[in-house]
């Protein structure tokens, strides 16, 4: 007898069907409704465009202008073009930071997407035990600096947990946040103990949208668990897989509080990511310019990526059906 | 680093073995793997605690130790400031704790309270009435998503500076107060669910579009609201970039702000281990008291969160 197979007892019906309504409102004959709601939706959504309009529009486009400008907080604006622009494509702090970044969001994304798949299939054959998810989410639920803090301790070079186990290896002691080397991936996968559950988690769900006859036919003709993963689990899941990466790719590039923590950027540049430079640059040189252009530019860099995972990924189209 | 590793092999080959039905060894191996994980995620809870009873003193010598090392409640009495600092042990640093939990927990709140509700005013504006330009004006909002968040931040940082907000809870809490682009979307998912009849029942009562958001809409998006919630509640109680930017004074600071201060002014040559492990568990509790409470929900809910 496998369990694996077993209806989901706590899916609600109700959510599962939601999206096809939800695309298209139903438009039935409505019961001596005005034209337009024009009035009451007006009041409804005046506080969230208040507040989209000064704290994300506003600043949006105020971001893009002070790229133009020499701003420091203190003293007079000029305008100066694409001078901002220029000197960053000179500055090799700021191609350090990005190569830097980059093999940080890449250790990242990657181990944190293998192992959430992996533990999210997992549970998904497994146990649909509220306590299994419970713990895996637990990492979640701790700050960022809480968590950089921890894995510090647990790292440290003489008397952390981590080394005294190598230790017991014969394997000589690591500076896991003190090389150059070790520094990226060390905080890599820190975030990834953070972040790992609560992907899993979305992953799970994503998987509860997948029709069980899909996995009864399967193993009728006589499919192996692993014929099945790559062959329905994995195509079925796209859609969700490609938002969740997304999201994930997006949250990664903003990596801050774990090496402000730990590192602060160094040994050296080594862990001096994008997020840091434009922190030190803004608020302890007061290039606000300088670091709005490299905004710019994250946020040019970041679209552009975006949109290309939703277009190899192809989100919108699913396999189903 | 070296705990990771097993769990990554682990996750692709078990699944494949798990129905060989005469022995299910393949499914012992896939528990072993999610046990394994479950382990991981555990265990730096578990060192929290076991540091933050140990003495400074004590931790290099029996660092490979897996229980406490010269048991003492110490730690927890000099950061919570019971007891003075007397300077055994590297560290003499203690934490303001309750002012910064009460900070926390105002900004906390007030960012959930504004934001969930305001975002679900939105969401119904979005979701149930019928207004020209709509549609237009929802994927003005859901651009918003996109936007890595450091590219506002220095302009609202400046914003902050000039209305003369700075080091205040209105600093910390403006920003997110009144929507976030994820929060509305997410809501007006569940309100595009809500069946249309049960709407123009109440209209038939006379209802207005305030009776029915209040005592219709809310009421019956009760689960997802609290998932929104907490899910709110643990991204504000997790900030550290924008409370260190706007609210690092003493009055207003918040407990992530406040570890990193903490952390800053331990020394380099001995760090105070056993303090700061007390500390973070301290400011890690709170929230992991509110999860026992209403987690269960959440973990069901968690998953409708990122996908629709």
């Amino acid at each position: 007898m496998t369990t694996t197979l077993r209806p989901s007892p706590r899916t609600k019906p109700g959510n599962r069907s939601r999206p096809d309504k939800g695309s298209t409102p139903a438009r039935k004959r409505s019961v001596r409704r005005p034209r337009t709601d024009l009035r009451a939706a007006l009041i409804f959504i005046t506080p969230a465009a208040v507040g989209f309009i000064a704290f994300f529009l506003v600043p949006a486009v105020l971001g893009i202008g002070y790229s133009f400008t020499d701003y420091r907080v203190f003293g007079p604006v000029n305008f100066v073009g694409l001078d901002n622009y220029a000197a960053l494509f000179q500055d090799p702090l700021f191609w350090n930071a990005l190569g830097v970044t980059l093999e940080y969001v890449v250790i990242n994304i990657v181990v944190q997407t293998v192992l959430a798949v992996g533990v999210a299939v997992l549970m998904h054959r497994l146990t649909r035990s509220i306590v299994v998810r419970g713990i895996i989410l637990l990492p979640y639920l701790v700050a960022n600096v809480v968590v950089a803090l921890v894995w510090f301790w647990i790292f440290d070079y003489s008397s952390g947990i981590a080394n005294q186990v190598l230790a017991f290896f014969g394997v000589h002691p690591v500076s896991f946040f003190g090389s150059d080397v070790f520094a990226i991936p060390t905080i890599a996968l820190v975030n990834v103990w953070r972040f790992m559950g609560y992907t899993a988690l979305l992953i799970f769900a994503g998987l509860q949208t997948i029709p069980k006859e899909y996995y009864e036919a399967a193993s009728l003709d006589g499919a192996t668990e692993n014929r099945m993963f790559w062959g329905i689990t994995l195509p079925l899941l796209r859609p969700v897989l490609a938002l969740v990466l997304v999201i994930s790719v997006v949250g990664s590039f903003q990596i801050f509080d774990t090496v402000a923590v730990t590192t602060k950027g160094g040994p050296v540049n080594a862990t001096r990511v994008i997020y840091y430079y434009i922190y030190e640059l803004a608020f302890e040189k007061f290039k606000f310019g300088y670091a709005s252009a490299i905004s710019v530019v994250l946020l040019v860099i970041l679209a552009a990526i975006s949109l290309i995972q939703l277009r190899i990924l192809r989100a919108d189209k699913s396999d189903l059906g | 680093m070296s705990a990771l590793t097993p769990t990554r092999t682990a996750s692709t080959s078990p699944a494949t073995r798990i129905r060989r039905r005469p022995i299910p060894i393949g499914k012992m191996i896939a528990w072993a793997a999610l046990l394994v994980v479950m382990l991981v995620s555990l265990f730096p809870f578990y060192w929290m605690l076991r540091t933050a009873l140990s003495t400074n003193a004590d931790l290099p010598t029996g660092a490979g130790n897996l229980l406490p090392v010269g048991l003492s409640i110490s730690s927890f009495e000099r950061v919570l400031g019971i007891t003075q600092p007397t300077g055994t042990g590297g560290s003499t640093a203690s934490l303001n704790f309750w002012l910064y939990l009460r900070n926390s927990i105002i900004t906390s709140t007030l960012i959930t309270a504004g934001q969930v509700f305001f975002s679900a005013m939105a969401a119904y504006a979005f979701a149930r009435l019928r207004w020209p330009g709509r549609e237009q004006a929802f994927f003005i909002f859901l651009t918003a998503l996109m936007i890595p968040p450091i590219f506002i931040t220095l302009p609202n940082f400046i914003l902050i500076k000039n209305l003369g907000l700075l080091n205040t809870y209105a600093a910390i809490v403006l920003p997110y107060f009144f929507m976030t682009p994820f929060a509305i979307f997410f809501l007006r998912q569940f309100f595009l669910g809500i069946s249309r009849e049960v709407e123009e029942s109440a209209m038939l009562d006379g209802a207005g579009h305030a009776r029915i958001f209040f005592r219709l809409i809310l009421p019956m998006s009760r689960t997802p609201i609290l998932t929104l919630a907490m899910l709110t509640y643990i991204t504000a109680w997790s900030d550290y970039f924008w409370p260190l930017l706007v609210g690092s004074d003493d009055n207003v600071r918040v407990l992530t702000v406040a570890l990193g201060i903490f952390q800053a002014q331990t020394p380099q040559t001995g760090p105070d281990w056993s303090g700061l492990m007390a500390a973070t568990l301290i400011a890690a509790l709170p929230i992991l008291i509110l999860f026992l409470v209403i987690g269960r929900k959440v973990v069901e809910n968690i998953g409708y969160s990122g996908i629709k």
